[in-house]
């Protein structure tokens, strides 16, 4: 039976009409083959717009719908559902976009008209090969996964919790906390991290909606949106935390000593051990490769003083797998090594520090205890904080890592507080001091009498190296213990030597070395940072191009913990009003294989990016999992056999479309 | 009347046919020779695609696509990016200018770079004149 075909061309007001003849248009429509009605309408998207489409297809019984208006990303979806309610499939429906891409963007009434006409030619002649698909519906589990507990994954676990959510956390690392635990104070209200982090963990730790999986990582992911499933490696501790009571005497017998993660090298921790006294949770785990037994086969100390005997030196890694219907990644940044500045003297001089290592150094719980002192035990009389160290810096990193004008602000006031006499100078290119309270913090820095020098630090120097190179023009001395900065003072225009005591760098705020790796596996892409990508970088900043799994935090660029603790929160909620819808519709354009054409050559599997094809040895046949099929057409691109049909993008689909738009 | 060519275009929905609706929105003009096809992804265009829009007539053919590592189905894009050069050879072979077929990346919010493209390529096309697929009749075709 042939197919009938119902044309409406919209005016827009004159936004179409204006430019493009829209009578001899819906003139030339009546005249294509299969085309029972065309008409011109002022508003087609309007309700009386609608209800004459929905009355011409009960009407006149259409079996396919043209359009001819506004760009289909703006009013397809309108007009599907209006096809729809008049029992019509919405995938018979097509756009012809006469107005963003030909109204409006053509000068000559004429051509534009005879645009339309072409564009108008194409939609009925692809109409005329649609065929009804159906949307499948899936139910989506009401559990979400978050991936990292920093301060980001663990507000968005409390929301999601707090909402009745069934929460798993999956955390690398023995404790959860993430950078934020290691911070002394956070700008610019001086507030203790530890203060107000602390107790959000715990939550975590104890909440009844919470599985918190810490020392673990995400091993593999399958499934889509709604449906996901996560293999989770479980690192083994060596110690049973059923049975563990977490006393601590076994970190206080154990003999082994290694340099702190936690506290940057600058103290010692055992080979079993806590990584800090509020970790949550709070059980040891044994490092295999710091423990005497593990690596000498001799010791077992902790085990002989464990009481509740849950030490087990033959546990082994364990595999968990979880159903989720949501993933919110939050796996944080690392900071830049330092290392890779040589100029700035890190690693090679002793009173030379990364920003980690300052803040314990300033933590009360630090390995000073939070006193200022340098590596021999000297109270500092100068310190020296070289900002934008591999920032804004087109040999190292380009962005800015927005944080480090603050903290180094935050720095100067903690050093001025404990040390009143100490001259700090702050190196500085610009002040950026975006946030609520940040410019005051700024303006009451100035008023406590630090130094602020407008320039990048170029060089620093030992006090005997600086001896050897000066030619003492400058009448700068220098002792063995001191260092010496060298930058350009833009404001002055001249290059300025400034001995100091100690110095502290602020690392570029960088994406973790694994980043790809973990982008990989949750289908994530990354911008040109290495940082993950959103979907929008305005309006779905928490979104991925991979529905279902979001992003949050230090993960997805520089940022500091007021917007951290928005992105976790905003993360949650896109997550929470997924899973509370229950249901959920996909793809209906998926691929489909057909399995007498499939020669079994193997090209789509390669090409798929969402692993959705898998082969069939038996019949020797591609098999199509339509489930993971996000329908971007590839496979049916590559399949040189014409086996794989992308359906509502199909081959014949789209020669009829150009048949059509070349039709005239 | 001097020549004007009809190019088809092969635009991806995510990045360059929201740049041309882009450009429409922002009201910028440019010549109305190309004639869109949306498809979901660069990685979607078949070569037959080029080959049958030539068949009907194209004087040119413009494929567009979201830039590299900006793809919305990952790298989409970087296989249409292998595939035509494959694809310009074997038009050279059919006696077609492989400069009919163009391949841009254009994103979301480069409205003002596809009308350029646009421009560019169809004052490109006419240079080259309408596209001549008279076979050689001195080459012996094989049946079927």
């Amino acid at each position: 039976m042939p197919k009938k075909i119902g044309v409406y061309i919209c005016h827009c007001g004159s936004n179409i009409a204006g430019t493009v003849d829209v009578e001899a248009v819906a003139e030339f429509a009546k005249g294509l083959g299969g085309v029972t009605l065309a008409k011109d309408y002022k508003f087609m998207c309007s309700d009386p717009g609608q209800d004459m489409l929905k009355e011409d297809i009960r009407s006149s019984g259409l079996d396919g719908v043209v359009i001819a208006a506004c760009s289909p990303l703006m009013h397809e979806l309108t007009f599907r559902k209006a096809a729809l309610e008049a029992g019509l499939n919405p995938f018979l429906v097509q756009i012809a976009n006469i107005r963003e891409q030909c109204s409006w963007v053509t000068e000559d009434r004429a051509l534009a008209t005879q645009k339309a006409k072409a564009l108008v030619a194409g939609a009925v002649a692809r109409a005329l090969s649609h065929e009804p698909l159906e949307m499948r519906r899936v139910e989506v589990q009401p559990s979400a996964l978050i991936v990292g507990g920093g301060i980001a994954g663990i507000q968005a676990a409390l929301d999601l919790a707090d909402a009745g959510v069934q929460v798993y956390m999956v955390e690398r690392e023995p404790t959860i906390g993430g950078h934020m635990a290691m911070f002394d104070k956070t700008f610019p209200t001086l507030d203790c991290s530890a203060c107000i982090l602390t107790p959000k963990m715990t939550a975590v730790g104890s909440h009844p909606n919470i599985q918190l999986m810490a020392y673990s990582e995400v091993e593999e992911v399958s499934g889509y949106i709604g449906n996901f499933r996560v293999k989770v490696r479980r690192k083994a501790a060596y110690v049973d935390h059923d049975k563990c009571t977490g006393c601590g005497l076994c970190m206080e017998k154990c003999p082994y000593k290694v340099d702190s993660e936690f506290d940057q090298g600058l103290s010692k921790r055992r080979a079993i051990y806590v990584p800090f006294p509020q970790a949550v949770p709070n059980k040891p785990v044994i490092d295999r490769d710091a423990c005497a037994y593990f690596k000498k086969g001799k010791c077992r100390v902790c085990e002989k003083v464990c009481e509740p005997g849950a030490i087990d030196f033959e546990q082994q890694d364990s595999i968990e797998e979880i159903e989720t219907g949501a993933i919110i990644v939050s796996t944080g940044f690392q900071a830049m090594d330092m290392t890779a500045m040589p100029q700035l003297g890190y690693g090679k001089h002793a009173e030379v520090y990364s920003a980690l290592e300052f803040e314990r150094l300033n933590n009360a719980a630090g390995p000073t205890l939070g006193k200022i002192v340098t590596k021999d035990g000297r109270e500092p009389t100068s310190v020296a904080i070289l900002h934008c160290t591999g920032s804004r810096d087109e040999n190292y990193h380009r962005y800015c890592s927005r944080v480090c004008c603050m903290y180094a602000l935050k720095y100067a006031h903690l050093i001025k507080e404990k040390i009143p006499e100490a001259a700090v100078y702050q190196f500085y290119i610009d002040m950026r001091c975006f946030g609520k309270g940040y410019e005051e913090f700024y303006q009451r820095l100035q008023e406590e009498g630090v130094r602020f020098i407008r320039g990048k630090a170029a060089q620093v120097w030992s006090g005997k190296e600086y001896r050897a190179i000066a030619t003492d023009d400058t009448g700068l001395e220098v002792d063995d213990a001191q260092l010496v900065v060298q930058a350009e003072d833009t404001l002055l225009g001249k290059l300025v030597r400034v001995p100091v005591d100690m110095i502290v760098l602020t690392p570029a705020f960088e994406a973790r070395d694994d980043a790809e790796q973990v982008g990989k596996a949750f289908l994530l892409n990354r911008g040109a940072d290495g940082f993950f990508l959103e979907q929008h970088p305005k309006l779905a900043p928490v979104s991925t191009t991979n529905d279902g799994v979001f992003i949050a935090g230090g993960c997805q660029g520089p940022k500091d913990i007021p917007d951290t603790v928005a992105q976790g929160s905003a993360a949650a909620s896109k997550a929470l009003s997924l899973i509370t819808r229950r249901e959920i519709e996909i793809e209906a354009n998926t691929a489909y294989i057909d399995e007498e054409l499939c020669s079994g050559c193997k090209n789509c599997l390669d090409i798929c990016p969402y692993n959705a094809i898998d082969f069939d040895d038996e019949k020797n046949r591609a098999v199509l999992n339509e489930a993971l099929c996000k329908a971007c057409g590839t496979c049916a691109a590559t399949c040189p056999s014409g086996a794989i049909r992308a359906r509502h993008f199909a081959d014949d689909q789209i020669f009829a479309e150009i048949e059509g738009v070349m039709s005239i | 009347m001097s020549f004007e060519p009809k190019i088809v275009g092969f635009l991806c929905n995510w990045c360059s046919y929201t740049g041309a609706d882009l450009a429409g929105t922002s009201r910028m003009k440019y010549l109305p020779n190309v004639r869109v096809v949306r498809i979901m992804c660069s990685g979607r265009l078949d070569p037959t695609f080029v080959m049958k829009a030539f068949s009907q007539g194209a004087d040119a053919v413009l494929v567009a696509g979201c830039h590299p590592g900006d793809c919305h189905y990952q790298n989409g894009n970087m296989k249409t990016l292998r595939r035509i050069p494959l694809l310009r050879r074997t038009l050279a072979q059919l006696g077609i200018e492989p400069e009919r077929l163009r391949l841009e990346w254009v994103s979301a919010s480069e409205g003002e770079r596809y009308q350029s493209v646009v421009n560019e390529f169809v004052e490109q096309v006419r240079k080259l004149g309408p596209l001549n697929l008279e076979l050689d009749p001195s080459v012996e075709r094989a049946a079927g």
